[in-house]
């Protein structure tokens, strides 16, 4: 499969990039990581004029923290995510993540903001990004403005980027001491999307819940914060009956697409299985 | 859509080529550099056949463009033997029988290559982790597990071995 003609451009600052997406509007693709842009350009269902690659630019790369916030580059590979010593400390569940998305290879070359941007809820970042309470932030011709995660996926291949806009950074605060956290990712094989798959992260004092977050993957037309199911949880003790209640309330916001995954009603019980599983498993951590 | 100049390293040797900004790196090495290791399987980035090596990382050549490897150096399968002497990864699967059919050989053996510089004393669970990229439909993976494991001890031996003078 050979992709459409376009031409080419390696931009060596985000300005110099910001500026070619101005110039050229709907006619450019940014180009990321590939691993979703190529696949759709060789089927045709992406046809840019113009492909704008933002893998010469060090500057979205890396990971840092900077003012008690970690700052990762929307350019920084899975693997490097992965791998992160300041990750794995600070916020471990970016590894644990990366670490169920695709394969080697592939982790080598997509890309956490490519991810989020694109805008498919099927990838793992957008309902992690949402449990993290991220902010993203974008660059366009009149400088930087941030957006939450909750507020930035609009439907399926839809967000808040503006036509002119990058996502150049993702600001996720570290964990507290004794924050528990898990992603329960249903897949049919290793690199496979999830059929469906929930993260958490979780807070108790004394044994009652004082902090929860819900992400789901792959279960509405965009990932999901599951905010009904939370409240249910706050103040409570974690009893078989309070999950059962969260499950049900995880179900009722689903809204997932059928496919050779498995059909709604199939993916829509998962979401349920997997919030409850990974409940469980990050309480495991709060004590 | 004019044609661009890129100049890069291949299995040791400086290349300079005319390409047009959609040829694929696959593409690329198999018909302009007539290196036809590296396969074209799957064509989605998912099996693995058309695995290289990049600036030291394993990547399926059919998911990136030959323009993006402008100033890389790439090795590819027919890279792996020096001076006529197979490469460990690949007496390893002559050796542990790694292989039927071998379509998806040239892969598991340009990843084997960089997974065990990555990691030169791997579990069996890591050599299953390290290779999940490449997909075999032929040997039930095990033989592919066991030449992995034969690599990694023949590299480790090698290393032990004083550089002749």
């Amino acid at each position: 499969m050979i992709p459409p003609s376009f031409d080419y451009h390696c931009p060596k600052t985000v300005s110099e990039a910001v500026a070619l997406l101005t110039k050229f509007g709907d006619e450019a693709k940014i180009l990321a990581g590939g691993h979703s842009l190529l696949p759709m350009m060789k089927l045709r269902f992406a046809e840019p004029a113009n492909l704008i690659d933002l893998n010469k630019i060090p500057e979205l790369r890396g990971i840092k923290e900077e003012g008690g916030v970690i700052k990762i580059g929307a350019m920084t590979t899975e693997n490097q995510i992965l791998f992160s010593e300041l990750l794995q400390k600070k916020i471990p569940l970016l590894p644990e993540v990366a670490k169920l998305i695709a394969d080697p290879q592939v982790r080598n070359r997509g890309t956490i903001g490519g991810d989020i941007a694109h805008g498919d809820p099927a990838n793992d970042h957008p309902a992690i990004a949402m449990a993290l309470d991220a902010i993203f932030v974008l660059q366009g011709p009149n400088g930087q403005r941030k957006v939450n995660a909750v507020d930035f996926f609009h439907g399926t291949y839809m967000t808040a980027l503006a036509e002119d806009e990058i996502l150049v950074s993702i600001e996720v605060s570290p964990f507290a001491p004794k924050t528990g956290y898990a992603y329960h990712k249903l897949k049919r094989k290793t690199g496979d999307w999830a059929t469906a798959a929930a993260a958490v992260v979780l807070q108790m004092s004394g044994g009652k819940v004082t902090h929860v977050a819900i992400g789901l993957t792959n279960v509405a037309p965009t990932a999901l914060r599951a905010s009904a199911a939370e409240k249910l949880m706050i103040g409570k003790e974690v009893t078989p009956a309070l999950l059962d209640q969260v499950a049900e309330s995880v179900r009722s916001i689903c809204d997932p697409a059928e496919d050779l995954r498995g059909d709604a009603e199939y993916k829509t019980a998962m979401a349920g299985e997997m919030t409850r599983r990974a409940i469980t498993a990050a309480m495991v951590y709060c004590k | 859509m004019s044609k661009k100049i890129i100049s890069m390293n291949v299995n040791g040797k400086k290349i300079e080529e005319a390409v047009e900004p959609r040829t694929l790196l696959v593409h690329f090495l198999r018909e302009k550099m007539h290196l036809t290791g590296a396969h074209i399987g799957c064509e989605t980035s998912h099996c693995g056949a058309c695995t290289v090596d990049i600036d030291g990382e394993s990547v399926k050549s059919c998911t990136c463009f030959a323009v993006q490897c402008e100033g890389s150096e790439v090795i590819t399968v027919e890279g792996l033997a020096q001076g006529g002497v197979l490469h460990a990864v690949q007496e390893g699967f002559y050796k542990e029988h790694g292989l039927q059919c071998g379509f998806c050989t040239p892969g598991m053996l340009t990843r084997a290559y960089r997974f065990l510089q990555d990691n030169p004393n791997p579990t069996e669970e890591e050599i299953r982790s390290g290779m999940s990229g490449n997909l075999c439909r032929c040997t039930g993976y095990q033989n592919i597990v066991k030449a992995v494991q034969y690599a990694a001890n023949k590299l480790r031996e090698d290393a032990k071995k004083p550089v002749a003078a």
